[in-house]
This record gives C-alpha cells, sequence and structure tokens, in this order.
C-alpha cells in the first residue's frame, strides 16, 4: 500500500474495485463501514453484490474482466469535464498527452458498450472521485488476477495521478496484500529477478555487494523462473528439482491437472510444511515445520509495517522452524551459516537492504512495528510513500487499451466462473478448516448461481450440480442467490471437496505472470 | 500464565494479538489494545488463530518416501538426502533444473534464508512464491 491502514479513518472517499474487502481483509473492511457512517462516500465496483454493496454510496457492476476500459472511461470524463488536478499533473507527472489522446477513445457509449456500465453512473462515479478532497482506491486480487492484471495496476495508478490523490495522507493506491507475509515474501527477494528490497539480480553493482556479503562467487545475473514458468518446465522436464516451503500449489494454483502432473514429473520434491498438504502428499521428502507460534520471527503487513512476533510454545514432536531447517541445510552446503537466532539474521538483513536498514529488533520489540523505507536507526518509518516525489522523480502516465480476457464465454461454454476467498476460511484451508468454530459456520462448498439461470436450468439450492471447463470440472452444491449476476457464477478455492482448480485457466498476464484466476469459462449442468 | 505477543497468521491486515500460554499450551488470543493496526479488536479468524496449531495432525517427524510409501526418518536421515539429491541434480542438470518455492505465510528471516540459499549455494534464481497468484 502506499498509503496506511490508520489513514482509512482520515478519508472523504473509497474508490474500491476487486476487493471483497470484509471477508478478505475484515478489519480494514470495518474500517471502510466506520468511516462511511461518519460520512465517507464508498464507490464500489463489482460484478457481485458483495457485503460491502450495502454501505456503497455507488455499486457499480462491471462485467468481468472490463477494468482498464472501465477507468479510462472514468479518466476521460475527468479530463473533458476538467476535473483533473492541473498543477498536479504538471508539477508531479509526465506523459500527461499521450494519456489524454488515448483516453479519449473512451467515450461513455463506448465503455457501456464494454463494460455494461450506464453513463450517467459512470458520471457520477467520475465527479464524485475527482472532487473528493482525500480518495483512496483500494483494491485486491480482483485486479490483479486476469492477463491484464499489470495494465489494471497501471490505469488505477493513471487515475490516481491525474487527480492529485496520491503522496498525501489518506490517498494513494493500496493493493490489500491476502496473507499474512506476502509482502515479507517480496520483499525479502521472494522473486525470480531480485534480492532483498527489490535489488536487482542482473544488476552488477548489486551481485557484487551479495557476493561480498554472502561470501560466494558466481552468483547468477539471470533472472529465474516465476512459479508458472517453473509449472511449465517441470510439465516439459527442464525443471527436475523443486524445494517448496509452506505453500500448497496443487490447490491454490490454476489448471490443478496441469500442476499435479508437473509436480508428478519431477525427479525430486521437498515440501516443507506443518500438515501434510496435497502438495506434501506428492513429495519425495516432507520436513515438518514449526508453526507461527513456535519461533520469533517478523511478518511484514498490507501497509509495509513489519512486525515481530515472539515464540509462544515448542514446535509438537521434532518439528523444527523453517529457519532452523535452512540452516542446517546451508551448513551441509558448505556455506557459513552462524545464526544463533532469528535477530542475527535480521541484522544481515539490515546491512544489505536499505528500505530495512533500521527495522532491528531493539526497535521492534517496544513499539508498534516500523513501516519500511526505514533507512536508518532513528529513522520513524514511513507512513505513505510517493510524499515530495515518485521514487523515479516524475511520475510517469502508463496508458493501456483494454484488453479482452483469454476466456469469453460461447455457445457452449456459457458461464463465466469466478473464484475468491470468504469470511470464515482461508486460503486452501489448512489451517481454517482445522478451527472448530471456522469449520462450522462454513463447512462446506457452495457454488452461486443466479435465480434466473437456475430456474432455466432447472437447479435448486443445494442440488448438486456439475461444472464443466475446458480444462476439467467438479461436483459442487448450488446456492441460488441474486448476489451473483446473470451469466455468472461464484465459489471459493478453501475445500478440497470441491477443488474449483481443477476448471481455473493458467493464461497468464505478460509481465507480471499472474494466472487469470478471477475468470473462466464454463458449462453447468444438474446431476441427476 | 504468560503472554506473549504475535501477529495473526491469516490476512495481510498484520493484526497483532497476545497468545495466552498455560502449561505450554495456548488456551487463547487477547487483542492488542493500543495497536495501531486492529486496536483491540479482531475477526473470526484472528480469534481462532491457535487451534490449528494443536491439531493432532500436525507433522512430527520428517518423512522420506521409500517404496511409494512414507516411512519417518530421522533429520539427518532427511536433511542429507535432500543436499545430495538437490546438488546431483544441479550437478547433472545446472542451476537452472532446481526451483525453490518461498512462502508468503513464513516470516521474513525465513524467507530471506531460502532465498539465499536458492541463489548462493544452488546458484538458481528460479525463486518465486504463490503472492503473485
Ligand atoms: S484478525 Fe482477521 S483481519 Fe486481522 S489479520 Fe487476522 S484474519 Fe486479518
Amino acid at each position: 500500500m502506499t498509503n496506511s491502514i490508520n489513514e482509512f479513518d482520515e478519508a472523504d472517499l473509497f474508490f474500491v474495485i476487486g476487493s471483497n474487502t470484509t471477508a478478505q481483509h475484515p478489519l480494514i473492511g470495518s474500517r471502510i463501514i466506520n468511516a462511511v457512517e461518519r460520512g465517507a462516500k464508498l464507490i464500489l465496483f463489482d460484478p457481485r453484490e458483495i457485503p460491502l454493496a450495502q454501505f456503497a454510496t455507488l455499486h457499480l457492476k462491471q462485467t468481468f474482466g472490463t477494468d482498464v476500459a472501465l477507468v479510462n472511461g472514468i479518466m476521460n470524463i475527468i479530463i473533458q469535464e476538467d476535473l483533473y488536478d492541473k498543477p498536479y499533473v504538471q508539477a508531479r507527472t509526465e506523459g500527461f498527452e499521450e494519456l489524454k489522446t488515448m483516453v479519449a477513445r473512451y467515450t461513455p457509449k463506448v465503455v457501456e458498450q464494454i463494460t455494461g456500465i450506464r453513463s450517467s453512473e459512470l458520471y457520477r462515479a467520475a465527479v464524485m472521485y475527482a472532487q473528493a478532497d482525500k480518495a483512496m482506491i483500494v483494491y485486491a486480487m480482483g485486479i490483479t488476477q486476469h492477463v491484464t492484471g499489470t495494465d489494471n495496476v497501471k490505469t488505477l495508478a493513471n487515475l490516481a495521478m491525474l487527480t492529485g490523490h496520491v503522496g498525501r495522507p489518506s490517498t494513494g493506491v493500496n493493493p490489500l496484500r491476502g496473507q499474512n507475509n506476502v509482502q515479507g515474501a517480496c520483499d525479502m527477494g521472494g522473486l525470480p529477478g531480485v534480492f532483498t528490497g527489490y535489488q536487482r539480480v542482473n544488476d552488477p553493482a548489486t551481485v557484487k555487494k551479495f557476493e561480498d556479503a554472502w561470501g560466494v562467487s558466481g552468483l547468477n545475473p539471470k533472472p529465474g523462473l516465476t512459479i508458472t514458468g517453473m509449472m511449465n518446465a517441470a510439465h516439459q522436464g527442464t525443471l527436475k528439482g523443486l524445494y517448496i516451503m509452506g505453500e500448497n500449489p496443487l490447490m491454490s494454483d490454476p489448471d490443478l491437472t496441469h500442476v499435479e502432473h508437473a509436480l508428478s514429473n519431477l525427479d525430486f520434491l521437498v515440501v516443507q510444511d506443518i500438515f501434510l498438504t496435497e502438495t506434501a502428499a506428492l513429495a519425495d521428502v516432507v520436513l515438518p515445520a514449526a508453526a507461527f507460534a513456535e519461533k520469533q520471527g517478523t511478518y511484514s503487513n498490507t501497509e509495509r509495517r513489519v512486525q515481530l512476533a515472539q515464540c509462544a510454545v515448542s514446535p509438537p514432536g521434532q518439528a523444527k522452524a523453517d529457519w532452523e531447517i535452512i540452516t542446517a541445510l546451508c551448513r551441509r552446503l558448505g556455506m557459513k551459516c552462524d545464526y544463533a537466532c532469528t535477530e542475527d539474521i535480521m541484522r544481515e538483513i539490515n546491512a544489505l537492504t536499505p528500505s530495512y536498514g533500521g527495522i532491528t529488533y531493539e526497535r521492534l520489540s517496544s513499539g508498534y512495528g516500523l513501516q519500511w523505507p526505514c533507512p536508518n536507526d532513528t529513522h520513524p518509518g514511513t507512513v505513505f510513500l510517493h510524499r515530495d516525489q515518485f521514487t523515479k522523480g516524475k511520475g510517469s502516465f502508463l496508458p493501456c487499451e483494454f484488453k479482452p480476457a483469454a476466456e469469453i464465454p460461447d455457445d457452449e461454454y456459457d458461464f463465466t466462473l469466478t473464484t475468491g476467498r470468504i469470511y470464515y476460511q482461508y486460503h486452501t484451508g489448512t489451517m481454517s478448516r482445522r478451527v472448530d468454530l471456522l469449520e462450522r459456520e462454513a463447512p462446506e462448498p457452495l457454488l452461486e448461481i443466479n435465480p434466473e439461470d437456475a430456474k432455466k436450468l432447472g437447479i435448486r439450492s443445494n442440488d448438486v450440480v456439475e461444472v464443466e471447463s475446458r480444462r476439467g470440472s467438479m461436483r459442487i452444491k448450488a446456492e441460488v442467490t441474486t448476489r451473483v449476476p446473470k451469466r455468472v457464477l461464484f465459489t471459493t478455492f478453501h475445500f478440497k471437496e470441491s477443488q474449483v482448480n481443477r476448471l481455473t485457466n493458467s493464461a497468464c498476464d505478460p509481465v507480471a505472470e499472474i494466472p487469470e484466476l478471477k475468470g473462466c469459462s464454463v458449462k453447468i449442468r444438474r446431476c441427476s | 500464565m504468560a503472554r506473549i505477543p504475535t501477529i495473526c497468521p491469516f490476512c495481510g491486515c498484520g493484526c497483532s494479538f497476545y497468545l495466552i500460554v498455560k502449561d505450554g499450551r495456548v488456551t487463547g488470543v487477547e487483542p492488542s489494545p493500543d495497536n495501531p493496526v486492529n486496536k483491540g479488536m479482531l475477526c473470526a479468524k484472528g480469534w481462532n488463530s491457535y487451534e490449528f496449531i494443536q491439531s493432532p495432525e500436525r507433522l512430527t517427524t520428517p518423512l522420506i518416501r521409500k517404496n511409494g510409501e512414507f516411512a519417518e526418518a530421522s533429520w539427518d536421515e532427511a536433511l542429507d538426502l535432500v543436499v545430495s539429491r538437490l546438488t546431483g541434480i544441479r550437478d547433472a542438470s545446472g542451476p537452472e533444473s532446481l526451483g525453490f518455492l518461498c512462502s508468503a505465510k513464513v516470516s521474513n528471516e525465513e524467507n530471506y534464508l531460502f532465498m539465499k540459499m536458492a541463489r548462493a549455494a544452488f546458484k538458481s534464481n528460479n525463486v518465486d512464491h504463490c503472492a503473485r497468484l
């Protein structure tokens, strides 16, 4: 997030798109609801009737996968009506003319055809956002899990810059991170092309710095493969060994049949986890890990706040903390690895990572965490980014054209299936399904279908239906509800009984290689 | 009874709370009242975040597949096997034939160390995690 969770309390307007906030980020969802109750406005863009819809000033239900056209249309209105922040655009940005020319093609009429949103409503949204004093854009995986994920994100950044809603308190572009340490895993170099703090593996000076610090030579300067790339390489037999720590791709990734084949094709698979997950069941070696309460360590939340968790109890049996397991492996591999505790590791991170330079255990033990960038011991941390300038000086507008989703419903596969999470369950269910209360509240997977579609197909609530895509099929109980619009089906990926990711599409965004989990074309029938 | 500060293991809000520990077991949670993130509140997941760690289904020993079945193994046996197989693959097919998936669930220190092992010991940059998903 460019801004912080506390800034939700002061915002005048929320522009929420692709986030079912009360289900996935409940405590941020309640901040939004509280803010609306004190008078802030909420513009919600979501094809489904999610809980936040009850609080929305305006709820626009765009057709699946049309966000770029939608936001371009909003920018076009803002420019045509002269509602953009001219001093800001002049002083802090570049590329305005290109943006203006491109979005001019997204007239309200064109946008209505693509997105299904009426011009009058598009106008209202555009004017409300542009005229708000402090407006926050909030998004989650509904924006990123598309073949146009990168374009979606760039387009939202264009909108924020155009209106000057960035670099001030209670503004900005705020992606909500799904898991407790997604932010940290990225910050720590858990990506193919970067070391910690997004320092590039192909930059010679950076490589030298890490070689010196780690006492090694010959670090590989070529960015590696993404998960999607690794699965394809395993499928083709060029990736032969895979080590998975605390992930369950055999539930969470798209096109599970492909993933299953890829993992089975490996010569050697190691899985380190706290349970024997679907993925671990395929492994050659399974290493038992400690859970969060059984070790010390830091986690970075969605607002870049690094917080320290202490060890409360011992792990069961012979399970060990992940860092202890990796340390033992590194020693066997002949690396110098004499960490006595996680604080020793953090010291090394501090020394190698400018944005984490001042984030020490000493400081974390007393306060409420520190938000990076925090370059040195006396720096207070950074509540919001881009205050005086963008990282690269001026902010560039990066206009994007609308491109359709990878699969568009046709005569045979005539529904769009979209996936997400629900309040009482979490991710692939390995943790939440082992909590009685959560399991009692949401014990089984349900497929949401609109009453009109259900009637046509003779489907009633609790009927078992079969849903099939070009890649796979599943059986699941139907829930007839107006939460979903016509021709759209919704379910979650928490339940192994109905693995929706057998059906989902692994078609990817070409830049970020994020798969289009948010929509694929399917057909549905009632099982007799 | 002890109160140990921790961070919620579920979503990215990063709510903080205390684990209440009695006789070596977690018996409950207490949200941190002053923390700027959650200000004394938690959602249903946070309130129930400790139960799964006590599940009888937790993995408690290393497992090695032998003749298609998992067999319990010692740490030494399991780690030696991991090292010999991964270095064997690297030596035979090159560092790019190895992949490493980090985790959006483990700590910063652990992700750092894992990526360091992949890049420094195996010279493989095939390092990623499912957050891009
Ligand atoms: S308590 Fe709920 S809102 Fe807070 S981090 Fe945990 S899952 Fe997220």
